[in-house]
Parts: C-alpha cells; structure tokens; sequence
C-alpha cells in the first residue's frame, strides 16, 4: 500500500486510513447488502421459491413490471423530444422549460405524491370532475404511471442533452440539405450518435420507475393484491411480520440494482 | 444540474432542422400534465388557506415535533456523510490499494437500491435482535424507533453525494501548492488543513447541502426503521400523508409547502456554491 503521486514517510497514516474507509464501508454498506440475500435465503430455496410466487407477491412483481414497460417509451419519446427542442432550437422561455423539466429532481418524491392527491384526490382540484366523469387515475395504474413518470422524467433528458448539445447540428443540417427527410435525419443521422446516452438514461430512469416507493405509496392506495407494487409490498409483508417473505421479494430488487451497477459502469466507458 | 451549464447562442440555425412543433408539441403536453399541473395543486391548495391558517397548521406541536425530528435527524445524519464522505474521496483519490474500485463501486450501492430495500435492510439489523442492534441495544443505544434509527436511514440513502462532488475535484488538484508547503517543512495535517482543504471546500459544501436536502425528503428508508410515533419518530413528510389520509387537505398542502420552501432555499444554495465553485476552477 503506497500513496500515489507523493512519497511521504505516512505509510502508517495511509494504512489507518484506507482501514477505516473499508471497515466503514463494510458495516455500512456490503453487510446491509449482503444480509438482503442472507435473509432471503436463510429458510432455504424452497421457502424463498414459495415467497416469491405468493399470489399477492407475484402480482406485484407483474404490476411493477406492467408499470415499468409503460413508463420507458413515455420516458424514451419525451427525453429525446426535450432534449431536441432545447438543444436544436432557440425560443422564449427555454431556459425556463428546462428548469421545469428538471423540477422533479429538487422535489422529493412523498411530495410529488401529494401534489398529485392534492390535484386528483376527493377533494382535490380536479377531484369533482373526475368523479362525475367516473374516471379513476388515484388508487389505480394511471395514477401510478403518472407519479412514476413524474419522478423519472428528466433523466433520459440529462444524459442525451449534454450530448447533443456537445455535438452540435452540422451532421444534421447537412442530412437535411442532402434531401433526408426530419425522420431520417433522426433514424440515420441523431439516434446513432446519442444511442449509448439513450440507453444510459434508459437504464437509470427504469430502475428508478421499479424501486420508487414514497411517491408511488401515496397514490396507489395500497390495496392488497390491486395496487400494491413490489417496493409497496416489501412494506406489507414487514407490517404483516412476514419478515423473510420480505426480505425474499427485496432481493429481486437488490439483484436488479445490482444489474444496473454493471450496465451503469459499461455504459459510463461508452458515453465518455 | 449540470445541464443548465451550457445553452449554445444559436442564432442563425433558428428552426431550420425540423421538428420544433412536434418536439414543442410533445414536451409542453408532458411537463404539463405530469409536472406542472399537480405542482401547481400544490400552489393553489397553499393559497386557499390563508396566511393565519397556515401558520397554526406549522407551528401547531405535532407539525413542530415532526419538523424538528426530521430536520435534527438530517443534520445528524449529514454530519456523519460530510466526513465519511471526506474519508471515502481521500482514500479513493489518494491511496492504491488491491480492492480499490470494488471500493469505489460500493459507494453507488445505496443509489442503486431501492429506497425501501435499503429501510428493511437496515431495520432488520439494527433491531434488538439483528446483528448490529445485539451489540448496541446492551450498550444502551437503541436505534430502531428513534431518532438514532432516523438518521441512520437518512445517512444510508445519502451516502454518495458528498464522495461523488468531491472526488473529481481532489482528482485535478494540482499538486504545485502541496510540494510547495511540503519543502517548507509543513507535516501532512498542516498541509491538508492549509492547502488542500480549502481547495476542495465548496465541492464538500454543495454535497453537504445535497446531502441535507436529500435526508430531508427521504421517506421509504426511513418509515421502516422510525417507528412513526407522533410527537416522537415521526418525520415531516409523513405527517403531510397522514393528514391526507384524514382528507385534511389543508394540513398537508400546508406541511407539503413548508418542506418544498426548505428544498428550494437548499436548492439556491447548492446552486450558488456551485457557481462559485466553477468560477474558482476556470483559472486553474
């Protein structure tokens, strides 16, 4: 163990560090970690195999799924749509637009929930209208689409804008005098070059979607085995005391963050 | 945020590509539908209490307690991430040592993790029967239920922001100024005190700042492990559920707005450090 770039007689100073940053890390991080799976699997695979396909489970992990699968092309379209007005075109109030894009990410997620109970909810702004239309967005899957949406809205916009922006329109201007037509220029032209930013934003905004909880709790309503996501359910099956059921349902999702690490670091050699 | 950086002066290319009504069309329906309308909810509800209304609903006790928990748990809790952050950044930028990237790897975990996989995680081992909470619970630190068990979760959530501002200024150092004092005779401490230190202050202040703001709005890691006692463990944000549940739209409209007036006075903070911090780096 050597310090880098400066020689210096602290050997002993530098080992007393680096141990305390991995004793700390340890305890802090790799044990929680860890213990996810340990929990999860301490009755054996059967148990765990028999808690994941608990009926009310299973449904969560398909609710969750069906929520993701909605909200990625949503977020796919709108991401690149933002980040082509903002960095292709200029207009009054676009840096304004832009702040408001970003809005979500400075709003915790417990008070997107509530906006939108405040906005949606009995006796919410729109809460009359609703109910005599008979339309049910609160406790049911468009509400939880929406909120989702809400909170993983800007990141497909923040990996690709940077992007474009640094990149310029020169490719594109000449596409466009050569003849190609605007779906073209796009196909051929803008999504080759901002592919791996895409699927950088892609992979973060859907691991966002799969684990939200604050958000999602205050809209959904919690209604067992309807509305009840996999992170909602996590939160069930701790109040019912069904600890290793919920450790077992978390570690699908500590194993799906894992997977985004991975992908996250391969992504991160791309898009740099 | 860094795409606020940079707007290109795109003076002549004006609308020539295509796409600007489509694009246009797209985005304003999105922002608002998803964003502004339910934000603007919020705004409105505020409104319609009134100003004496709103100021019983804050400063009635419940509102208070919880306000304080959660404002006291945070500090705690940031407290703790401004030097462990400090020592992760040091050690990552500092040292080479077998295992060092796995190191490195580890502080994105708890962004990785869902929220409420990471509540309980931490609630299993910090109860009294859990691995760390045998060990704590005789010594007379109880975490689970209380405001220890708060900030933990707060600090969990948390970790990467002060590590992740810092260690990309530690990494451009330039290393003139340390040779310098070293040569002169300073000892190690007095040179990260003198030199180093104030170099990477403002990165360490707007990941601290980021870090408050964050423990702040945490929910799902920390409803597992608070207990949620009114009065007690219960954190602001929750109490804002809790009314809307009693359909007081009032109450947490008011509580919901107390909280976004905090982040958004973070929010300049961070933003205003981060302009001077830039400015600082331009030179060098």
């Amino acid at each position: 163990m050597s310090a880098v770039l400066a020689p210096r007689p602290d050997q002993g100073g530098a080992r007393l560090l680096i141990g305390l940053a991995v004793a700390l890390t340890l305890f802090i991080v790799v044990v929680p970690l860890a213990y996810i799976f340990w929990r999860a699997f301490s009755g054996g695979f059967a148990v765990f195999a028999q808690n994941i396909l608990a009926p009310d489970t299973l449904h969560a992990i398909w609710l969750t799924s069906v929520v993701a699968a909605i909200t990625l092309p949503i977020n796919l379209a709108i991401g690149i749509a933002s980040a082509w007005l903002i960095a292709r075109f200029t207009f009054p109030g676009r840096k304004a637009l832009l702040t408001i894009i970003e809005l979500p990410f400075s709003i915790s997620p417990i008070i997107a929930g509530v906006c939108y109970l405040l906005l949606y909810g009995r006796q919410g702004l729109l809460g009359p209208l609703l109910a005599a239309g008979e339309v049910k967005i609160l406790f049911a899957l468009p509400g939880i689409v929406m909120v989702t949406l809400f909170v993983t809205g800007p990141f497909v916009a923040r990996e690709v804008l940077p992007l474009m922006q640094a990149q310029g329109s020169e490719q594109e201007q000449a596409a466009l005098t050569l003849g190609a037509s605007g779906w073209q220029i796009f196909r051929r032209v803008t999504l080759p070059n901002i592919r791996w930013a895409l699927l950088y934003g892609a992979v973060l905004a859907t691991a966002r979607a799969v684990g939200e909880f604050g958000a999602v709790s205050v809209v959904s309503g919690a209604i067992r085995g309807q509305t009840m996501t996999l992170p909602l359910q996590i939160e069930l099956l701790f109040n019912d005391l069904n600890i290793v059921g919920a450790f077992a349902a978390a570690s699908t999702l500590t194993l799906i963050a894992l997977v985004v690490l991975v992908l996250k670091t391969v992504l991160e050699g791309r898009t740099r | 945020m860094s795409m606020t950086a940079a707007l290109p002066a795109s003076g002549r290319q004006r609308r020539v590509l295509p796409g600007f009504g489509l694009t246009m069309g797209l985005t304003l329906t999105y922002v608002g539908i998803i964003v502004l309308l339910p934000v603007i909810a919020l705004f409105l509800k505020g409104a319609e209490i009134g100003p004496a209304r709103f100021w019983a609903i804050v400063t009635a006790p419940r509102t208070l307690a919880a306000l304080r928990l959660t404002m006291t748990a945070a500090a705690l809790a940031t407290a703790f991430n401004a030097l462990y952050g400090l020592l992760m950044a040091w050690v990552l930028v500092r040292y080479r040592f077998p295992g060092r990237r796995l190191l490195d790897a580890m502080m994105d975990i708890p962004f990785a993790l869902p929220t409420a996989v990471a509540g309980l995680a931490l609630t299993a081992l910090f109860s009294e029967n859990g691995w760390y909470g045998q060990v704590l619970a005789p010594a007379g630190i109880p975490v689970v239920y209380t405001i220890w068990g708060v900030a933990v979760a707060m600090s969990f959530t948390s970790i990467p922001f002060v590590v992740r501002t810092v260690q990309p200024i530690l990494e451009d150092l330039d290393h003139s100024q340390e040779e310098a004092a070293r040569t002169l005779g300073a000892t190690p401490l007095q040179i990260f005190a003198r030199v180093i230190f104030p170099a990477i202050l403002p990165a360490f202040l707007v990941g601290t700042t980021i870090a408050f703001a964050r423990s702040l709005g945490e929910f799902g890691a920390v409803i597992f492990i608070a207990g949620n006692l009114p009065m007690k463990t219960e954190i602001a944000s929750l109490l804002a559920v809790i009314r809307l549940e009693e359909y007081d739209y009032n109450g947490a409209a008011a509580i919901a707005l107390t909280l976004v007036a905090i982040a958004m006075v973070l929010l300049v903070l961070s933003n205003w450090l981060q302009a001077r911090l830039t400015r600082r780096r331009v030179p060098a």
